[in-house]
């Protein structure tokens, strides 16, 4: 492998690195935060991909706008959602969690294949975002997965700045080391954890929007999704940000590299980097607070 | 410790009752019953429904009776769920008593039917799987297809980018079964004219992180690249290859499932890519398009592969049933008329090889706005080599 074919390889391990980081960071609030085992999460990032095929013919090529809007459903889908039904979870065990966000999956499938049916679809990318660049005399580099790994570092930085310098990031931390004593102080703990819950299927929903161009929309697309950022999740240590970037971008590396010199193993690299780490630090790469 | 025995007894008991009243249902009168096992729902639920749809609409055809006989069906949801399936199938020859069974999709679901239909000696027509093994290790005189084996439409390919001077190949497909089989099809008919795959490229299913690989590609630049995927992931890869640039400079090739009811999602990426199968949309011949004509009446859809693979399933029972006027205790005579009997297909005449495969010619089609259209017969009358099949 010659310098420039190693340098695009990096890229591409950066990139996809940074669109899991998006998907993993909203399943680690939840998990790291309520402590609620939330298999659904995969379904949500499923929900933002088929949102961005549904909004595209309305917004055309306001493609912010049709983030922003996508963005807001899906927040409110979520402050919904955990009103009815994560709300009864915080105080059962993890099975009754596992349980029911199971359920919603099956429900949220099922419902996929009732409104918009079994095709797989494609999402155009905004005409401004078209094309893309040549890179190294090798191959072209599209342009739009440029602007999703900027969008994934923007949406990285504003995440980082909300939990560690405002005062709802403060009461986010204070309720992830004791919820009582922040109940006790006069926070409405529960609408916390509601903002909390919406803003991670708001993330998962974004990260599905950005990625539909690039995967399209199919049915079952949450499904590998999850598995892999339940990964990055382990990996970064529950509930840590930080932690789930670096892991983010190490599955990144790991998954590109691997297919490229082990194609015969390259669906055991990711996890066995996981067994490793797991030996290694128990806790995951980062200790549980963000 | 008696208690084991007269266990044992009481169950043989049950068995013996079952299976005479299984020979009963096979008698000369009433209806035939036929089992769907089919995928409704999940990824494939789309292809089961075609299929039936297919199947249905030759027997309506026919006035709803096959051989003179009327035709009862018991429909069973295999969920594409290979564990599953051996219980499934059970269910279906044991609990049902169905006299022939009609499935399925996927092809490990589809091993575990050709296994019980050979245990149990129940007629199996196989509306799509292309698994090699079914018509090679595993092949029995009451098993047959009425669609492909993976390794038809590979070798076709093969002979296509050799008449084109293709030399140096690479494959890139999921580390399973039916791409693996797809690839070697391939392989061999690029070795037949001096061509050679110099890389195998695969990714664990269903992964669809396709852009480390895309760079080996560009690294290495073959002369062609020949792809097996379906569905989502044909979709992001014929994507994935053409915002690369690659589609410029390598021509992307692959059996007809890396374009088949995905083109409207492939948009521009896919327009003017030339793949293999033995079916194609525009197809200008008297049968299929009456029936084209028929499918849409009936069912308000266009039809495609695999509604044309279920109704051939119907039309190789059918020719099955005639021979014997119905009476299905005559196995030997019926599975000999299926073998010997020319389907007239909508894809064009075709009969079955000794090992149960449809020897059919396959075709070059390429990719013109939502339809794949014929270009040309790429390999006429291809038979499946039925490696392992003793036949």
């Amino acid at each position: 492998m010659d310098l420039a074919t190693f340098l695009v390889q990096c890229l591409n391990a950066v990139q996809y690195g940074l669109l899991l980081f998006l998907v993993a960071s909203g399943l680690t609030l939840i998990f790291g935060i309520m402590g609620v085992i939330n298999l659904a999460h995969g379904s949500f990032y499923m929900l933002g991909a088929y949102l961005a095929f549904a909004l595209a013919p309305l917004f055309g090529d306001w493609f912010v706008t049709r983030l922003a809007v996508g963005v807001l459903l899906a927040f409110a889908f979520g402050y919904l959602l955990e009103w009815v039904f994560f709300s009864f979870l915080y105080e059962r065990d993890h099975l009754q969690q596992v349980l029911m966000t199971y359920a919603l999956i099956l429900v949220f499938e099922e419902s996929r294949s009732l409104l918009v049916g079994n095709d797989v679809h494609g999402v155009a990318a905004p005409s401004w975002l078209a094309g893309g660049f040549e890179l190294g005399g090798l191959m072209q580099y599209p342009w739009y997965r440029v602007f999703s790994s900027v969008a994934c570092i923007v949406v990285a930085l504003a995440l980082y700045a909300v939990v560690n310098r405002t005062r709802l990031g403060m009461m986010i931390r204070a309720g992830a080391s004791n919820r009582d004593m922040v109940r006790g102080l006069g926070v409405d703990i529960r609408l916390l954890y509601r903002i909390v819950f919406a803003g991670g299927v708001a993330l998962a929903a974004l990260a599905g929007m950005i990625a539909a161009p690039l995967s399209s929309v199919y049915p079952g697309m949450g499904g590998s999704v999850l598995i892999i950022c339940f990964v990055v999740v382990v990996i970064g240590g529950i509930g840590s940000i930080t932690g789930a970037l670096v892991a983010s971008l190490l599955v990144g590396f790991v998954d590109t590299f691997g297919k490229v010199f082990f194609a015969e193993w390259s669906g055991v690299g990711v996890y066995l980097l996981m067994a490793v780490v797991l030996v290694w630090r128990p806790e995951g790469l980062m200790k549980r607070g963000i | 410790m008696r208690l084991i025995p007269t266990c044992l007894s009481a169950a043989t008991a049950l068995l013996v009752a079952g299976t005479s009243f299984g020979v009963a249902a096979q008698s000369t009168s009433g209806p035939v019953k036929v089992g769907l096992m089919l995928p409704y729902t999940g990824t494939f639920a789309a292809l089961g429904n075609a299929i039936e749809n297919g199947f249905k609409l030759y027997v309506q055809e026919q006035g709803g009776k096959l051989g003179g006989r009327e035709i009862e069906y018991v429909k069973l949801d295999d969920e594409s769920q290979p564990p599953k399936a051996t219980e499934n199938v059970n269910k279906l020859i044991k609990r049902d008593n169905v006299d022939v069974l009609v499935g399925t999709v996927h092809s490990g679901v589809a091993l575990a039917m050709a296994k019980a239909a050979k245990d149990n000696d129940t007629l199996l027509i196989i509306p799509n799987a292309g698994a090699d093994a079914i018509t090679g290790p595993m092949c029995a005189p009451n098993i047959v297809r009425s669609s492909f084996s993976n390794w038809q439409p590979g070798y076709a390919m093969g002979v296509v980018a050799g008449k084109k001077g293709v030399k140096k190949a690479m494959t890139i497909t999921w580390n399973y079964a039916a791409g693996a089989e797809s690839v070697k099809g391939f392989a061999e008919a690029l070795e037949k004219s001096g061509g050679k795959v110099t890389k195998e490229l695969n990714l664990p299913f269903p992964n669809v992180e396709f852009q480390a690989l895309l760079t080996e590609i560009a690294a290495q630049k073959p002369d062609a690249v020949y792809a097996f995927f379906a569905g989502g992931g044909a979709v992001k890869f014929v994507k994935d290859y053409a915002a690369a640039g690659l589609n410029k400079t390598i021509p992307l090739y692959g059996p007809g499932f890396l374009t088949d009811g995905t083109l409207q999602a492939q948009g521009e990426a896919a327009q003017g890519m030339l793949t293999t199968l033995h079916y194609a949309d525009n197809l200008d011949t008297p049968k299929n398009n009456a029936f084209r004509k028929a499918y849409a009446i009936a069912y308000k859809s266009n039809a495609d592969v695999y509604a044309v693979q279920g109704y051939d399933a119907a039309q190789l029972l059918g020719a099955g049933l005639k021979a014997v006027n119905g009476d299905l205790k005559k196995r030997d005579q019926l599975t000999k008329a299926m073998h010997s009997v020319t389907i007239d297909s909508p894809r064009g005449k075709f009969k079955l090889s000794a090992a149960g495969n449809p020897v059919q010619d396959i075709f070059l089609r390429e990719a013109k706005g939502e339809n794949n259209e014929f270009v040309s017969i790429a390999v006429k009358a291809l038979a499946d080599p039925a490696r392992g099949c003793k036949l």
